[in-house]
């Protein structure tokens, strides 16, 4: 059945395999997406929505690049909004709720319609491997399928353990059944393994709630989109979430079912993310608090299913029924199914290169939640960018890595790879050092030009981003040229209760005070004719806004980022051998060790490695 | 690698000596020599070939610093393979550091431990062989500037700025949240508590700053008061001590000293000796007078060193102790030293019996020198416990004055930040700017700090 070699084989078609196989289609390897049920690409297992803060950066910097999660987020989207508008720039963060099922829907068809790219439908069992070089996959049935690499994106089906109060069941997500052969041939080849926990509230019936006693949560009123593209539109018009509140006596409730609860009865043994506590968690860790925050969902435009969001709960479902019921609004909730637990296998990232490539097997990527991270975003990107290196190196071409100053994905990566997780991953903007510089509104400054040089990004997409950019630094140009006269400008200063000037005096410099912004510099006629006559778009005149407001921070970063980036440029060779540096304290070497760095500064990344470590680590590659 | 900064060092062993010679590296190290050095011929380094030697001044504005030698060394032939220039200058620890800072206020930076050696082999100057000696060097100074920290720490600064960086990693934190959370039930930081906290940072980094600037330590000296009659060796106790460190002669204008005073420079920091008079009981009226000006004298030292011959605790133990007490009970914050002196005429057990009967005496024979090293250990300890100064902690190592100096100038703009009102992503540049340099002396900081802080302390998560 399958005798062509393929060039990249992804396992698995979640958010993390749907972009791997698109990726690698696009730059025209001959590509093979093998899921345990073609019904359920891209599925949205958690809740129905994409972006958020720091994972909003993330879907435009994978739109950018060419990818096509930014697209999908725009074509099913319900709602827009820009979360964290009233902050700086680099904090301003897009994100959707989805219809669920138009997401995969969406999602399917854009994968149909990329060339390259065959599908088939098995469970994957095993790799074939050869002087540690993978050379395709083995499925459940005996298939042997090869390829010249391979990329893995399991999600949570490997050995994926369902918890929902005292019984649990395998399975990778609610009635799909787990994976298994993987982990324990990888194990043999010398990978390490971890466990990993992740939970999921209820979806209960829509019609079932009474919506009038919660408060609601309408989108934007004047909503943008993802996708650096003009193919999406953005909303029209839009669906509310709703939120309302847990109380006391829904918390004893809850409590009353503590002792048939997974993660406190000892069945639970591994780790979940602290950010994404369990309601019980919540109730548990913080018992001063007499409240917590529950939103209302909708999982689609047409669809009566809600999402409970901030209830993620492995109790019991007798006791998850019990307890929702006395939520305010959810007298007579129904539900549609429970929320659980799942444990599942997770190979500590530190064993991959920065291509995500395995260390221990050539031509064998790893993307996802098998790396240890959470999060649609988070996933899509890994994905991404091992089917960029998988099909780079297929075509014996030079890998593409980004760097902590380029891209969140960079700064995901490197983490992942360099410092490893205990808990599921997820991206913080404060995980960034350099955060200013990695904007929602300059992911395709950043990363387009190199999209396109990979073959990914179209050359519209280019032209669009030269075009606007063009036309930004015309705009800022114009602001630093132009002088205003203090009878023009000092009545907009004084109702803004900024000090009025005594001359004349440039614009750039009147509006990079705190409290002007564009509306008030608009109100400048010299301004707003600037605008019509050059007929300039909301993202132009945003993009010269954050230009001119905020030159000076963005100057810093990128002054304290170069001033890093220098250490980036000392590679430390494969294998080096550390024990030899006796100057060197035990904890660094052993470290170092272990994570392999590739250059000087990703070795300063490391926990336990000091400057002082980093100096004489110097002093040894002294070139 | 291309360095753009140009640092600034002593090449020459801390402490004071002859000569000491003062190191600048970098590619703006002969202009910014230069803009603080006039030749006596009146030439300008920079129109000055490599490897030539010039004599003038170092100026700081229109004050003249010190007479120096400026070798210049241009690139690629010198150590590090930049433009480096060697000031020459006179041996004192204030001159060394008058210079270094000046330096440092005008756009150089304090080289970091071996970074001339480094910066020599990032330039391909030394090769791997050479490599390999010279890590052995950086190694041992890591070790000796580990044990500064140590001593420091001890003294209370290093635990002074880890608290104020941990009150700043909180309020990091909370800034954190309301970027990373802003959607969820968290309480956003009371910026009124912040400008607390920064107006109490300022206050203590302004101190410490002061407390290097002002250099009571380096430039002046500690003031030790000797007490002690004038037949118990107080002479030979100073010869004894100055025999061994090399003596200082200080020449700074304005600074009157009004007793017979030695100063000495034990592992970097000065002592002053300030001769007195005993405090015996007496009727003569002149030496009454003598007695309340030792006294006065006691009153402005930092450490009081009693002094006695082995001799007098012998016969007139009752009074001594009459004597210890009235100090003790005059200065009872000021560390007191009491030392036994001339302690070679005494057998074992006459020596046992003395440290039975006196708590915390000190033996010494100024004559035969035993003693004297575990005195110096004594006097740097005082330093070191934070006992001097009524435990009011003093910086004294040039590279923490340097974190210190950015940690204030980065502070006052997160200050300004808070006052105009800026967004909490840009406040949060330069706070974790200001973490940065904290952690330059404390040790290490990463952004994890951040985020376990906030898994910790909150509660989040939809």
């Amino acid at each position: 059945m399958f005798n062509d070699v393929y060039d990249v084989i992804v396992v698995g078609a979640g958010h993390a395999g749907s972009e791997a196989a698109a990726a690698a289609a696009n730059m025209g390897s001959k590509t093979l997406l093998v899921t345990m049920n073609l019904q359920n690409i891209a599925q949205m297992s958690c809740n129905p929505a994409m972006g958020g803060i720091a994972k909003g950066q993330i879907v435009r910097e994978i739109d950018a690049l060419g990818g096509y999660s930014g697209i999908v987020s725009d074509t099913s989207a319900i709602q827009f909004k820009m979360l964290n508008k009233s902050k700086g720039p680099a904090m301003w963060s897009p994100r959707v709720q989805s219809d669920r099922m138009r997401f995969a829907e969406d999602w399917r068809l854009l994968l149909e319609q990329t060339p390259n790219l065959d599908f088939y439908q098995e469970m994957v069992s095993g790799l074939l491997i050869e002087k540690n070089k993978v050379v395709g996959v083995k499925t459940s049935l005996g298939i042997e399928i090869k390829g010249k690499s391979v990329v893995l994106t399991n999600g949570t089906f490997l050995n994926g353990l369902i918890h929902i109060g005292d019984k649990n069941f395998g399975g990778g997500r609610a009635g799909e059944k787990a994976a298994t052969g993987i982990t324990e041939q990888l194990v043999s080849l010398g990978f390490d393994s971890g466990r990993m926990k992740t939970g999921t509230p209820p979806r209960v019936d829509g019609r079932s709630l009474d919506y009038s006693k919660m408060i609601e949560q309408p989108g934007d009123e004047n909503p943008e989109k993802f996708s650096y593209l003009d193919i999406t539109k953005p909303l029209e018009k839009q669906r509310s979430c709703h939120m309302t509140y847990t109380s006391e006596q829904v918390h004893d409730l809850l409590r009353q079912g503590f002792d048939r609860s997974p993660m406190f009865n000892g069945r639970i043994k591994s780790l979940g993310p602290r950010y994404c506590p369990s309601i019980e968690d919540k109730i548990n860790r913080f018992a001063d608090k007499d409240r917590h925050q529950l939103f209302i969902e909708p999982e689609g435009w047409n669809t009566v299913e809600v999402y409970v969001n901030g209830f993620s709960t492995s109790l019991p479902e007798d006791v998850q029924f019990k307890a929702l019921k006395s939520v305010v609004g959810f007298e007579n909730v129904k539900f549609f199914r429970p929320g659980y637990a799942i444990e599942y296998d997770y190979f500590p990232p530190t064993q991959l290169k920065h291509t995500l490539e395995t260390k221990l097997v050539e031509g064998l990527y790893f993307a996802g939640q098998i790396n240890g991270t959470t999060g649609y975003e988070e996933a899509a990107s890994q994905g991404l960018m091992a089917g960029i290196n998988a099909s780079l190196k297929v075509q014996e071409k030079e890998s593409f890595t980004l760097k902590r100053d380029e891209a969140y994905i960079g700064v995901l990566i490197d983490d992942l790879i360099t410092k490893g997780t205990e808990e599921p991953y997820r991206m913080f903007t404060s995980r960034a050092e350099y955060r200013t510089l990695l904007r929602q509104d300059n992911a395709d400054l950043r990363l387009t030009p190199k999209g396109y040089e990979l073959g990914l990004a179209s050359e519209k997409r280019l032209r669009r981003m030269e075009e606007k950019h063009e036309a930004a630094e015309k705009f800022v140009a114009f602001f630093e040229t132009t002088s205003v006269k203090p009878e023009d400008i000092n009545p907009i200063l004084e109702a803004n209760n900024s000090s009025p000037v005594n001359q004349s005096g440039k614009l750039f410099k009147i509006f990079s005070r705190p409290n002007i912004d564009m509306a008030d510099v608009r109100k400048i006629d010299s301004v707003e004719t600037y605008i019509q006559d050059h007929n300039l778009d909301r993202e132009v005149i945003e993009q010269a806004e954050i230009q001119v407001k905020y030159s000076g921070y963005i100057a810093k970063e990128k002054n304290n980022a170069d001033k890093l980036s220098r250490l980036e440029y000392v590679k430390i060779p494969e294998n080096f051998d550390y024990s030899e540096i006796k100057s060197m304290s035990f904890e660094a070497r052993e470290k170092l060790k272990k994570v392999q760095p590739t250059t000087v500064s990703q070795a300063s990344r490391i926990s336990g490695v000091s400057p002082n470590d980093i100096s004489v680590l110097l002093v040894y590659m002294g070139r | 690698m291309i360095n753009e900064d140009t640092i600034v060092a002593l090449a020459t062993p801390s402490g004071a000596g002859a000569i000491a010679v003062i190191r600048l590296s970098g590619k703006e190290a002969i202009t910014l020599a230069d803009n603080h050095f006039k030749s006596v011929s009146g030439k300008k380094l920079s129109k000055q070939k490599t490897h030539t030697i010039h004599l003038g001044h170092v100026i700081d504005d229109k004050r003249v610093i010190d007479e120096v030698l400026v070798s210049i060394f241009k690139d690629p032939n010198s150590y590090t393979g930049e433009n480096v220039v060697e000031l020459s200058c006179h041996g004192s620890i204030y001159i060394q550091q008058e210079i270094i800072q000046l330096f440092l206020r005008n756009g150089c930076r304090m080289a970091n431990a071996g970074e001339f050696t480094l910066r020599a082999f990032l330039n391909g100057k030394l090769d791997l062989s050479q490599a390999e000696a010279v890590a052995d060097l950086i190694a041992s100074d890591n070790e000796a500037s580990h044990q500064i920290a140590m001593q420091q720490m001890r003294g209370g600064f290093s635990s002074e700025i880890a608290k104020l960086r941990e009150e700043l990693l909180n309020f990091a934190s909370l800034i954190e949240l309301e970027l990373d959370f802003a959607e969820e039930d968290v309480e956003f930081a009371d910026r009124s508590q912040f400008k607390d906290l920064i107006e109490r940072i300022t206050f203590v980094l302004k101190r410490l700053i002061d407390s290097f600037a002002v250099g009571n330590v380096i430039k002046n000296g500690i003031p030790v008061a000797i007490v002690g009659e004038p037949n118990v060796g107080k002479s030979t106790l100073l010869n004894a001590l100055l025999n061994e460190e090399r003596a200082i002669v200080s020449d700074i204008a304005g600074t009157t000293r009004d007793t017979i005073e030695d100063e000495l420079v034990i592992e970097g920091i000065g002592f002053r000796f300030i001769d007195t008079a005993g405090i015996r009981e007496t009727k003569d009226v002149v030496e009454s007078i003598g007695i309340k000006k030792t006294f006065e004298k006691m009153e402005k030292a930092q450490v009081v060193v009693l002094l006695f011959s082995a001799e007098e605790f012998k016969t007139e133990s009752k009074r001594l102790k009459v004597e210890i007490e009235k100090i003790k009970n005059k200065f009872p914050l000021k560390p007191l030293l009491i030392i036994a002196n001339k302690v070679d005429v005494l057998n074992d057990s006459e020596r046992e019996a003395l440290h039975s009967e006196f708590e915390n005496i000190h033996l010494l024979s100024a004559k035969t020198g035993v003693g004297v090293d575990t005195l110096k250990k004594k006097l740097i300890g005082f330093v070191n416990t934070g006992a001097l100064r009524n435990n009011e902690t003093i910086v004294t190592n040039t590279r923490h004055y340097d974190s210190l100096l950015k940690a204030f100038e980065e502070v006052q703009k997160v200050k300004s930040g808070l006052e105009s009102g800026l967004s909490g992503d840009l406040l949060a540049i330069d706070i974790r700017q200001a973490l940065y340099y904290f952690g330059e002396i404390t040790g290490e900081i990463t952004n994890d700090d951040l985020l376990g802080n906030i898994f910790a302390n909150f509660c989040i998560g939809k």
